[in-house]
């Protein structure tokens, strides 16, 4: 039996922190469209799911976990997670390819071009090698297609809007990595998620640092909490936030929960 | 919306929560806690005193636990350094006070973060070893022996950007032995405050906030390239990266870029051994 076909339901989307909530109040405020997600989710919950430790047994099991096959599914374990994070490798480069084709960009000092050629750079490798690493190890049918986007919300006249626009995914990307750690399995991709994840660190605290020199924003108190702990976002949580710039329907069914030993 | 006026309704929010901080602190470390006890389940939870010594025996023998305590030690390190630093009075008073506020708040939260957690673990926290920042006499960063204020400075900045970008490279080495185990995410939200640190240290000291092959950057003594040594890595899962046919040009040297894009990890050997540079041995 078909699952229903829903909209994903930003508003009750579930958290791990609810602290959460007032970060993601601060990333809708800096400029981040997240009207009109095309992104879908099939009626599933994260939680319902959740089975501690032991084998996943799937108490309703599904003989076409895709139903609807003209939508990319992400896929489900460490698969569904490259790509999950290729879909925001995606996002990033594509947007860094707009920065650079801008006005902002165009009559920017140096100092500035060079910080958005190194982003578009680091963005651009990340994306094209998901690419090569999810189709070598699982093919090219369950690679995510190139995506299209749709970055009209931003100026890219507006060094205000760039910047604030680059914070905020920078600073989602942070989240999303740190939030998937626990949901990959083989520690190769893990130490390869870390390896990207500390980049995407750098580069909000350089961002930062570029809107507000001078300041303790590089790691401020709205990203970092009282433990020293940085952002970690569930996938809802990102595709909340990102879904606004994704035109490209597809969808995130089967990804792993995580695996925490409790 | 103007950045200002962003800024302005960040500063209200935190001014509103700050009263609970500290309640929510004990909140999180006890739900630490107590998801670390969760994850010795197979021991059986720690209700009677076998249970607890089998809980405990589990955790001494665990690499898990021993990734904890290695970055433990790493920071107790950096708490120790940036709150003599911000003691000394060589920091400018401006950023970089500002910045070393920021993290030496951040390194202080992390000690008692992971002393918390190792503890609802059911794990005795390693104590903090003697630290030497002069490395035996090669640095005077607090300007204790009068080196002077400007060279003091600059050694300062040194040895934060060595200590942070040692301890991105040693979080990252450890996390799969943190794999199936609570402390997994909050090592790894760890890693990334580092990674923040480590860009913002490295921007102050004039250099850009990522790694470029294993240079250690203008004004790195020596004694730190073991800090960068394999940054240079583009092989990543099997593939060399620089020979990727990429959709869009890279700008400039690839292979540069490519190690950027890349932090690389260290294993604890290595990173142990550059904490040991200032630790005092106990002889």
């Amino acid at each position: 039996m078909k699952k229903p076909l829903v909209k994903v339901d930003v508003v009750n989307a579930s958290s791990k922190d609810s602290k959460n909530n007032s970060r993601r109040k601060f990333i809708r405020m800096s400029g981040l469209g997240i009207a009109g997600s095309s992104f879908l989710l099939y009626g599933c919950s994260d939680d319902d799911m959740f089975n501690p430790g032991g084998e996943v047994v799937d108490p309703n099991p599904d003989p076409n976990p895709n139903p609807n096959p003209e939508v990319f599914d992400l896929g489900s374990g460490d698969v569904g997670i490259l790509n999950y994070a290729y879909a925001l490798e995606q996002l990033e480069a594509a947007f860094y390819i707009q920065v650079r084709a801008g006005g902002y960009y165009a009559g920017a000092p140096q100092e500035e071009k060079d910080l958005f050629d190194d982003l578009y750079n680091h963005e651009v490798i990340h994306r094209d090698f998901f690419k090569a690493a999810i189709t070598a190890a699982a093919g090219e049918e369950n690679t995510l297609p190139d995506l299209e986007f749709d970055v009209s919300s931003v100026d890219f006249n507006s060094r205000d809007s760039v910047l604030a626009t680059a914070m905020a995914l920078e600073d989602t990307g942070v989240g999303a990595y740190n939030g998937a750690g626990d949901r990959i399995a083989d520690a190769t991709y893990l130490t390869l998620a870390g390896k990207i994840v500390s980049v995407e660190a750098r580069h909000a605290s350089a961002i930062r640092s570029l809107i507000n020199p001078d300041s303790a924003d590089f790691a401020g108190d709205d990203v970092i909490d009282e433990n020293g702990l940085d952002l970690a976002y569930d996938p809802s949580e990102v595709f909340e936030i990102a879904g606004g710039f994704i035109v490209t329907e597809f969808t995130a069914n089967n990804l792993p929960e995580p695996m925490t030993g409790a | 919306m103007s950045i200002i006026k962003l800024l302005d309704d960040f500063s209200s929010e935190k001014l509103t929560t700050k009263s609970s901080s500290r309640r929510e602190m004990f909140n999180t470390l006890g739900s630490f806690g107590k998801k670390a006890a969760a994850a010795a389940v197979p021991f059986g939870l720690a209700t009677s005193g076998k249970a607890k010594a089998a809980t405990a025996a589990f955790f001494q023998e665990n690499s898990a636990v021993d990734a904890l305590q290695l970055a433990l030690t790493l920071e107790y390190l950096e708490a120790e350094f940036y709150i003599k630093a911000l003691e000394s009075g060589v920091l400018p008073a401006g950023r970089a006070e500002t910045v070393y506020m920021q993290i030496s708040k951040h390194e202080t939260a992390h000690v008692e973060f992971l002393k918390a957690g190792l503890e609802g673990a059911g794990a005795t926290p390693v104590s903090s070893p003697t630290f030497d920042f002069t490395a035996g006499g090669a640095f005077d960063p607090f300007n204790d022996n009068g080196i002077g204020q400007e060279t003091a400075y600059a050694q300062l900045l040194a040895l934060a950007q060595a200590f942070e970008d040692t301890g991105v490279r040693a979080y990252k080495g450890q996390a799969a032995n943190l794999m199936g185990t609570a402390f997994l995410e909050p090592a790894l939200q760890i890693h990334s405050v580092e990674a923040r640190h480590a860009s913002e240290i490295r921007r102050i000291r004039g250099l850009e906030g990522w790694i470029t092959l294993n240079n250690r950057g203008a004004g790195m003594p020596e004694a730190t390239q073991a800090v960068y040594d394999g940054e240079e890595n583009v092989m990543q899962g099997g593939v060399d990266v620089t020979s990727l046919d990429f959709a869009d040009p890279i700008v400039g040297d690839v292979a540069e870029a490519v190690s950027q894009a890349f932090d690389e990890p260290i294993n604890a050997a290595t990173a142990n051994a550059i904490a040991g540079l200032f630790i005092v041995s106990e002889e």
